[in-house]
């Protein structure tokens, strides 16, 4: 099959089978997985070789001190980074936890300045006052970057809920993005999770939570610590239809992703998806990793995302090792350049430390109306004295509507 | 001290009105689809008066009575002041909304948000659900995104569960994202000591909100300030958590009857005097009035500020009124242990040692939980007479250190 017929191929998802009433095995909708052309499975895979060689270079400027802090990172689960993120807008929002550089990178934010603000550099995208944990782009919907655990979930809903208040309520018809709200499995507990997923369902907030269950919190295996461990299951609870995908194939992931974007713009309220993943790391570079059995790691090591997608790319026919191998070396050249950004970027002034914590306040300025206005508030109060005249000699009837009126400015009886 | 809280009136704010409004509480229901109805409720105009008794109002372009509205005042009580401050703000701006348990259809546990619903639909008056946490972050969430919430705690004490929030993500979040993200949210409620609440809702949350990094802290204190305050606090773009006391939510008080904004970093010089200063805030105000009208009559003369800002302290006005006096008493509701008022006893020693005759002392709250029993609470608050004890030793000669 020739490339260009590839690229005629839609991209759409390919439809769900319909699904066996119980379903009690894990991974069954691994069949579901979106189409993809040539193009856009080169652009997934370039994503995902970024996010692992990026983390990787990160590891490494760690062991070196040039980076310091905690680092979580992100081996293993590169395919629920880009495979959702890469299906949204830049104008969309994603909201992170601690383990987000990858998150940051697949949403477009520029490595140099995410390896910068790893160094805490000036440069960095939260200008070096966040650190690994606390990856802020506003021009690119990053919006955190959170530390504790679960946090994350009510700002998302938030913005979520700025996106649903202007349409609905200022009637803004371009107010058609999409949040993503990432969070772990050790998050799934958390009973913040369940309250934003009843609030989401209930005002049909566009929000997508999105739980990556790596099994383990840090050194908490997920089945020791959930009394029902299928997380998507919990969704349906509070009204929000959950997926589970295989969270080691990214066209699996994708395909679950475009059909929650497409709900959530189209207005019809939240998704819950729980990716089943696995990260090949420690929880964090300080973390000894000792509890995990050396073949339950091999088991996850031998389905890597990265290797894979390759493969299927192969197969395909949409790329050969040559390719493959160029890729990488694409990507390499590019988180070689963050690095020698962040080194050579500068540190922030010592006398700016007190920059940013306060925007510019209100300063009270008197307030000005117009005879039209200054009228409507004359008739208002004309109506206030009238009523106190009334009830002064006894009238009991109701006072009429004022209150209800948007003019004049009145507001108490 | 009878006196004092017949004055300050009542707890339970949920006041007489005069006429029910419950014919049309009952029109606006939630869709079943679960989203916010359009306020259906607005009338057509309907603002005229009842035809069994016209007033005798005379109306002149914007005169009334021969006198201009811009020179009006109207008598109201602090939450209604706080009411307007909200609606006219709501108007104005329509990216603010307020977001709360009950503050929609009930209209707010104090009814500050009475009816608001109808004339901003559901979503603008946001009836959440019991999760003080999740509508907290919902609101930094929004304020980040564009929005100017207003967040009110049903009771300021449960904001204590949307603590971490507050703390980390009101607070700290523009800093960690380099300056990104204004978050323009304002967090307010009823706090302070009512009568007779249990401890659990006669929390002081300034005390506890102090140590965060990032928060604007104001506590309104009459209907005048609360109203210009709470609408400079929303056009802030800045967190600002707001404080109302619940004993003060009837108190009354001719204000302007047009809107105007107060700045929320300035002290209020509440009464000129020589002899000493007091700092105080929130209801102490009014305590510190009381014992100032009382200690007239021995010749002493007090001078009051209301700090309005509880952070950033207004650090000029207390410089300036301790020059005067060279003698401070801070008195606060909050707990001497690690309440604001260590803050401000320190930043008076601070800035102002150089002017002091005596050492500053505080009068504040006991470190105890709030007790049910009325005399046993009473006991814990400082009252009319502990401040002028405190003052009265303060002006008799007492062992200083010599230096």
């Amino acid at each position: 099959m020739s490339v260009s017929a590839l690229q005629n191929i839609a991209t759409s998802t390919a439809e769900a089978p319909p699904a066996p009433a119980d379903l009690p095995k894990r991974n069954y909708l691994r069949s579901m997985r979106a189409n993809v052309d040539a193009k856009v499975a080169q652009m997934l895979y370039e994503d995902m070789c970024l996010g692992r060689q990026f983390e990787d270079m990160c590891a490494q400027m760690y062991y070196r001190g040039r980076v310091a802090g905690f680092v979580h990172l992100y081996n293993g689960q590169e395919a629920v980074s880009t495979g959702i993120i890469k299906c949204l807008r830049k104008d969309d929002v994603i909201s992170s936890t601690y383990r987000d550089h990858v998150h940051a990178l697949s949403k477009g934010v520029p490595a140099r300045e995410v390896m910068a603000e790893l160094y805490g550099k000036e440069t960095g995208c939260s200008k070096g006052r966040g650190g690994s944990m606390h990856m802020f782009s506003k021009e690119w919907g990053v919006m955190g970057g959170f530390a504790f655990i679960s946090e994350n979930v009510p700002i998302a809903l938030g913005a979520a809920f700025s996106i649903a208040y202007r349409r609905q309520q200022m009637l803004d018809e371009s107010a058609d993005q999409v949040v993503v709200c990432f969070l772990g499995d050790g998050a799934s507990n958390n009973g913040i999770f369940y309250e934003a997923m009843n609030m989401a369902a209930l005002a049909r907030l566009p929000i997508i939570f999105v739980v990556e269950n790596n099994n383990w919190a840090i050194g908490m295996a997920h089945y020791r610590s959930t009394s029902v461990p299928e997380i998507y299951k919990k969704g349906p609870a509070f009204g929000v239809p959950g997926y589970e995908v295989d969270g080691m194939d990214v066209l699996a992931v994708r395909a679950a992703a475009r059909k929650a974007v497409k709900r959530a713009r189209a207005g019809e309220g939240p998704t819950l998806i729980e990716a089943l993943t696995y990260r090949f790391r420690g929880h964090s570079l300080a973390d000894p990793d000792e509890l995990r059995a050396p073949l339950e790691k091999s088991a996850w090591l031998a389905r890597d995302p990265i290797a894979t997608f390759g493969e299927y790319m192969k197969d395909m026919g949409y790329s050969n090792d040559y390719l493959l191998k160029e890729t990488q070396k694409k990507v390499r050249a590019l988180v070689e350049d963050s690095v020698s950004f962040a080194e050579s970027s500068p540190e922030p002034k010592v006398e700016e430390v007190g920059e940013y914590i306060f925007a510019d306040g209100y300063v009270p300025e008197p307030e000005h109306f117009s005879d039209e206005e200054l009228h409507q508030y004359a008739v208002a109060l004309k109506d206030e004295l009238d009523q106190q005249e009334r009830r002064k000699a006894g009238d009991k009837t109701p006072p009429t509507a004022v209150q209800l009126q948007r003019q004049p400015l009145k507001v108490i009886d | 001290m009878t006196d004092l809280l017949l004055l300050l009136l009542v707890v339970n704010a949920v006041a007489v009105w005069p006429w029910s409004a419950e014919g049309f509480v009952a029109r606006n229901v939630l869709r079943r689809d679960g989203r916010p109805a359009v306020a259906d409720a607005r009338r057509p105009s309907a603002g005229r008066a009842s035809p069994l008794y016209m007033g005798s109002a005379v109306l002149d372009g914007d005169k009334v009575n021969g006198k201009s509205v811009k020179d009006w005042t109207v008598e109201r009580t602090m939450f209604q002041a706080l009411h307007m401050a909200t609606a006219e703000e709501m108007e104005r701006d329509p990216t603010v909304c307020l977001i709360g348990e009950d503050v929609g259809h009930y209209g707010g546990s104090y009814k500050v948000s009475k009816d608001l619903h109808y004339r901003f639909g559901n979503f603008q008056v946001m009836d959440t659900p019991i999760v003080e946490n999740t509508f907290t972050g919902m609101a930094i969430g929004a304020a980040a995104t564009g929005l100017r919430p207003i967040v009110e705690g049903m009771n300021m004490g449960f904001l204590l569960l949307a603590y971490n929030q507050i703390a980390n993500n009101a607070g700290m979040m523009r800093y960690t994202s380099g300056g990104q993200y204004d978050i323009p949210v304002v967090i307010r409620g009823p706090g302070g000591i009512g009568k007779q609440l249990g401890p659990e809702h006669s929390q002081r949350l300034e005390a506890y909100l102090n140590a965060v990094p990032g928060l604007k802290l104001v506590a309104c204190s009459t209907p005048r300030n609360a109203r210009g305050l709470l609408k400079a606090a929303i056009r802030d773009n800045n967190p600002v958590v707001f404080f109302e006391h619940v004993l003060l939510y009837n108190l009354k008080e001719e204000i302007p009857y047009l809107p105007y904004t107060q700045a929320i970093d300035k002290a209020e010089l509440v009464k000129e005097g020589k002899d000493l200063t007091v700092l105080c805030y929130s209801r102490q105000r009014h305590v510190a009035v009381e014992a100032a009208k009382r200690l007239e009559k021995t010749g002493l003369s007090l001078e009051i500020i209301d700090l309005i800002s509880l952070k950033p302290l207004d650090v000029e006005a207390i410089k300036k009124s301790i020059s005067k006096t060279h003698r401070c008493i801070i008195l606060e509701e909050s707990s001497k242990a690690g309440g604001v008022g260590a803050d401000i006893l320190s930043c008076v020693i601070e800035n102002c040692s150089d002017t002091l005759a005596d050492v500053p002392t505080r009068v504040g709250a006991k470190d105890i939980p709030t007790p049910y029993n009325a005399k046993l609470e009473e006991a814990t608050v400082p009252s009319v007479e502990d401040v002028m004890a405190q003052v009265m030793w303060m002006m008799t000669p007492h062992m200083v250190a010599k230096r």
